[in-house]
C-alpha cells in the first residue's frame, strides 16, 4: 500500500486540494482578464485528483482530459510550470504547445490529456501494457468523465485492459454532467456495470471524500502492482462552476441553483479542512497563497513563444513544413 | 542473386528491426498466424510479447499503441485493410501526432502504422478499395509509399526508427514486384527523399507507388519519341520537393500519375506547387482516380477507374505540344 505509513496524511490531502482550488480560481481571474482563453474548470472535483493521486507514486503515470489541471498538480506538476502552460508561455510545462487543454508533464508523469472524450483511457491501457513490459510494478490511471463512458474507444480498452490484465486504474468522474447533458439522460446501464460487462473489478465512492477515495484508489492500485489486472472506480463528484469558463458569459442552465448549493455543502475543501487541526490549515492556506503568488507573477513574467515558428514541435525530429502562403 | 519479394521485404525490416531494438514490437489482427504475409515466422521468433495478436478494436489499439511509444515502445500496427484509417483517422491525427506539440517537444509518439493491403484489389467492393494517404499528407502525418522490394525495406525500417508517427501503405498492386538482390545489401531509405527511377530530359512523371511500374513501361514504350525522367517521391509527406524542382527544372513539364481520388488528392498538391514554384514550360496534368471513386465488386469496372498507362501516354504527349 502506498502512502505515508507515520502519519493519515490529512494535511497533504487538505493542502492538494487547497492548492487546486485556489490554482483554479486564480486561473479564471486571468481568464476573465483576458489573459488565458478558456480552462474547463474543476473546482468541486478536488477531492478526485487528491484522493487518486495520494494513492500513486511519482513514478506511476497518469492520463488525464480535459478537465485536466487538479490531476496534474496532485501529480506533483509544478504549479508555476503549469500556470505558465495556461498563459502559453515558454516556460510552461509544454513550451505553451498544450495550453489548458492538452497539458501534459513528463517530471511529474502526466503523460498527457487528451480532449477526445474517453480516449484517454485507452492510451493509459498501452501505457499500462507497456510499463508491465517493462518489468516493474508501475501503474497508469486514466481519469474521464462520465459523459467519456459511452465512447467505443473507452469501452475498446476495458476490453484489451482486461483481456491482458493490464495494470491500469480507470478512474470516472462522475460530475453528473456531460456538458448540459445529464448522465441520466446519457448512461443507459451504469457505469461499474460497463466494467463489470467486461470483467473489471469496479466500485462507486463518494468523491467528494479525498480519504474514501484515497482508499479506494489504494486498492485499485494494490491489485494492479501486484498483476491482479485493471480496475474501474466511479467517484461520485460535482463541479461548481460551469462545464467550461465561456458558461461565465452564455449563463446556459442545465441545472438548479438548489442543487449546485446542495453540493456545496459536501465541499471536498471543508470536508479535508475540518480533519485538520485550525492552525495547520492556516499555515498551509498562507503556503499555498505564497506559492500561487509566485507562480502567476512568474508565469505572467515569462517569454510568450515565437509566433514565426508555431509549429516548432510538430515533429520529433523537428521537421519544419511548409508554409501557409507561397510567394512568387 | 536472391530474388526479394515486395511482402518478404516488410517481413524483412520487421524481422531486422524488432531483432536489432527490443522496444519495437508488432500488433494487430491475425498477425499470430501471418495472415498478410508481413508477420510471416515473426511469432515463433519474438514471442507473443513482440508479437501481439489483438481483437477487432481499431479504436482502442491505436490509441493503445500511442500509450505503448508515449512509454518508450516503437510499435507496428498493422492494419488489414485500408478503411479501417478511417476509423483511426482520430486516433492517428489528433492523438498520436499531436503530443509531440502539445508537450513541446518533450513527448514522442513513435508509432509505425502499416497498410499491407493498400488500395485496389479486383472486386474487393466498395469499403475495401481506398487509398487514403492524401488525408494523412493533409494533416501533416508522415507518410511513404513504396514501389519497390528495397524501398518497402528501407522506408519500412526508417518509419519504424523515425520517432513520429509514420503510415506506411504498401500497395496491394505492387506486391507481386521481385528484384534481385543480396539481403545483406539491403539498407535503411531515408524518408523525404525521392528517387529518380528513369533520367529524362523532356518531361519529368512523378509516379506514386506501384504506378512507378506503369510509369516506366511508358517511358520505355514512348522512348523514341520523348525522352521521360521517372521520378518516384517514395515519402508522400515530408514531399522531397527540392527533388521534384531539380528534374522539373530540367524537363520544364509534369505529369502526375496518382492513385487517389482526384480533389484534394495527392496529384492536386503536386501540381499546384509545380504551378507556383516551379519552371514550367507547359501547363502540368494529372491522372488520378476520378473524385469520389468508389471501387466496387466488378473489376471490370474498377479498372476503368484506375489510372492506366493509355491515359499516361496521352498525358505525356499533350504536354509535348
Ligand atoms: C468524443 C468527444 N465528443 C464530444 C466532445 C466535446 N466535449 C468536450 S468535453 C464534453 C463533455 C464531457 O463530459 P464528461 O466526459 O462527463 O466530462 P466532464 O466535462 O463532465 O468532466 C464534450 C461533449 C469531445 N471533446 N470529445
Amino acid at each position: 500500500m502506498e502512502g505515508n505509513p507515520t502519519e493519515d496524511g490529512h494535511a497533504q490531502l487538505y493542502r492538494t486540494i487547497r492548492l487546486i482550488r485556489r490554482f483554479e480560481e486564480h486561473a479564471i481571474d486571468l481568464v476573465r482578464s483576458g489573459d488565458i482563453p478558456g480552462i474547463h474548470p474543476c473546482i468541486g472535483q478536488e477531492a478526485a485528483a487528491a484522493g487518486v493521486c495520494a494513492a500513486l507514486r511519482k513514478d506511476d503515470v497518469v492520463l488525464s482530459n480535459h478537465r485536466g489541471h487538479g490531476h496534474l498538480l496532485a501529480k506533483g506538476c509544478d504549479p508555476g510550470r503549469l500556470m505558465a502552460e495556461l498563459l502559453g508561455r515558454v516556460t510552461g510545462i509544454g513550451r505553451g504547445g498544450g495550453g489548458s487543454l492538452h497539458p501534459a508533464d513528463l517530471d511529474s508523469g502526466v503523460y498527457g490529456a487528451t480532449a477526445t472524450v474517453g480516449h484517454g483511457a485507452a492510451i493509459a491501457t498501452g501505457v499500462g501494457w507497456a510499463l508491465a513490459k517493462e518489468g516493474g510494478d508501475r501503474v497508469a490511471v486514466a481519469f474521464f468523465g462520465d459523459g467519456a463512458v459511452n465512447q467505443g474507444a473507452l469501452l475498446e480498452s476495458f476490453n484489451l485492459a482486461s483481456l491482458w490484465r493490464v495494470p491500469v486504474v480507470l478512474v470516472c468522474e462522475n460530475n453528473l454532467y456531460a456538458t448540459t447533458l445529464a448522465a441520466g439522460e446519457g448512461n443507459a446501464g451504469s457505469v461499474i456495470g460497463r466494467a463489470e460487462g467486461f470483467g473489471i473489478p469496479a466500485s462507486t465512492v463518494d468523491g467528494q471524500d479525498p480519504v474514501l477515495v484515497r482508499e479506494a484508489a489504494r486498492q485499485a492500485v494494490h491489485r494492479a502492482r501486484t498483476g491482479g489486472g485493471p480496475s474501474v472506480l466511479e467517484l461520485l463528484t460535482y463541479r461548481y462552476e460551469g462545464h467550461h469558463t465561456f458558461e461565465l458569459k452564455t449563463r446556459l442552465r442545465y441545472r438548479d441553483k438548489a442543487e449546485v448549493e446542495r453540493w456545496r455543502e459536501r465541499d471536498p475543501l471543508r470536508i479535508q479542512g475540518e480533519r485538520v487541526r485550525a492552525e495547520d490549515r492556516e499555515l498551509i492556506d498562507a503556503e499555498v497563497e505564497a506559492t500561487l503568488e509566485e507562480a502567476v507573477r512568474s508565469a505572467l513574467d515569462s517569454p510568450a513563444p515565437d509566433p514565426t515558428d508555431p509549429l516548432r514541435y510538430l515533429y520529433a525530429d523537428g521537421l519544419r513544413t511548409r508554409g501557409g502562403v507561397s510567394y512568387a | 542473386m536472391p530474388r526479394l519479394h515486395y511482402l518478404k521485404a516488410m517481413n524483412l525490416a520487421l524481422r531486422d528491426e524488432m531483432a536489432r531494438d527490443p522496444a519495437v514490437f508488432l500488433m494487430g489482427e491475425d498477425i499470430n498466424l501471418a495472415l498478410t504475409n508481413v508477420a510471416t515466422g515473426l511469432l515463433s521468433r519474438f514471442g507473443p510479447d513482440r508479437v501481439v495478436e489483438t481483437p477487432l478494436s481499431e479504436q482502442g489499439f491505436t490509441n493503445f499503441a500511442t500509450g505503448a511509444a508515449l512509454t518508450g515502445r516503437r510499435p507496428v500496427v498493422e492494419y488489414q485493410i485500408p478503411f479501417l484509417l478511417m476509423l483511426v483517422l482520430e486516433q492517428i491525427v489528433n492523438q498520436a501526432s499531436r503530443f509531440s506539440l502539445m508537450s513541446g517537444g518533450r513527448f514522442r509518439v513513435p508509432v509505425t502504422y502499416l497498410l499491407p493491403a493498400a488500395g485496389w484489389k479486383p472486386g474487393w467492393g466498395a469499403q475495401h478499395s481506398d487509398q487514403p494517404y492524401p488525408l494523412f499528407v493533409h494533416m501533416g502525418v508522415k507518410a511513404v509509399l513504396p514501389a519497390t522490394p528495397t524501398d518497402a525495406y528501407g522506408l519500412l525500417t526508417s518509419a519504424i526508427r523515425d520517432d513520429d508517427p509514420v503510415l506506411v501503405f504498401a500497395p496491394a498492386a505492387a506486391h507481386g514486384v521481385q528484384e534481385d538482390v543480396a539481403f545483406a545489401d539491403l539498407v535503411p531509405v531515408p524518408l523525404g527523399v525521392g528517387r529518380v527511377h528513369r533520367a529524362g530530359d523532356d518531361v519529368t512523371v512523378v509516379a506514386v507507388g506501384h504506378l512507378v511500374h506503369d510509369a516506366l513501361a511508358v517511358a520505355e514504350d514512348l522512348a523514341d519519341e520523348v525522352s521521360v525522367e521517372v521520378f518516384d517521391p517514395r515519402t508522400l509527406h515530408p514531399f522531397d520537393w527540392p527533388g521534384l524542382a531539380a528534374s522539373v527544372e530540367r524537363t520544364g513539364r509534369l505529369v502526375v500519375l496518382d492513385d487517389s481520388n482526384r480533389a484534394c488528392g495527392m496529384a492536386a498538391e503536386i501540381v499546384a506547387t509545380a504551378a507556383e514554384e516551379m519552371r514550367l514550360v507547359a501547363p502540368p496534368r494529372r491522372i488520378t482516380r476520378p473524385d469520389g471513386a468508389v471501387l466496387g465488386g466488378v473489376p471490370a469496372l474498377d479498372l476503368a477507374m484506375q489510372p492506366n498507362r493509355e491515359q499516361l501516354a496521352a498525358a505525356i504527349r499533350r504536354v509535348m505540344k
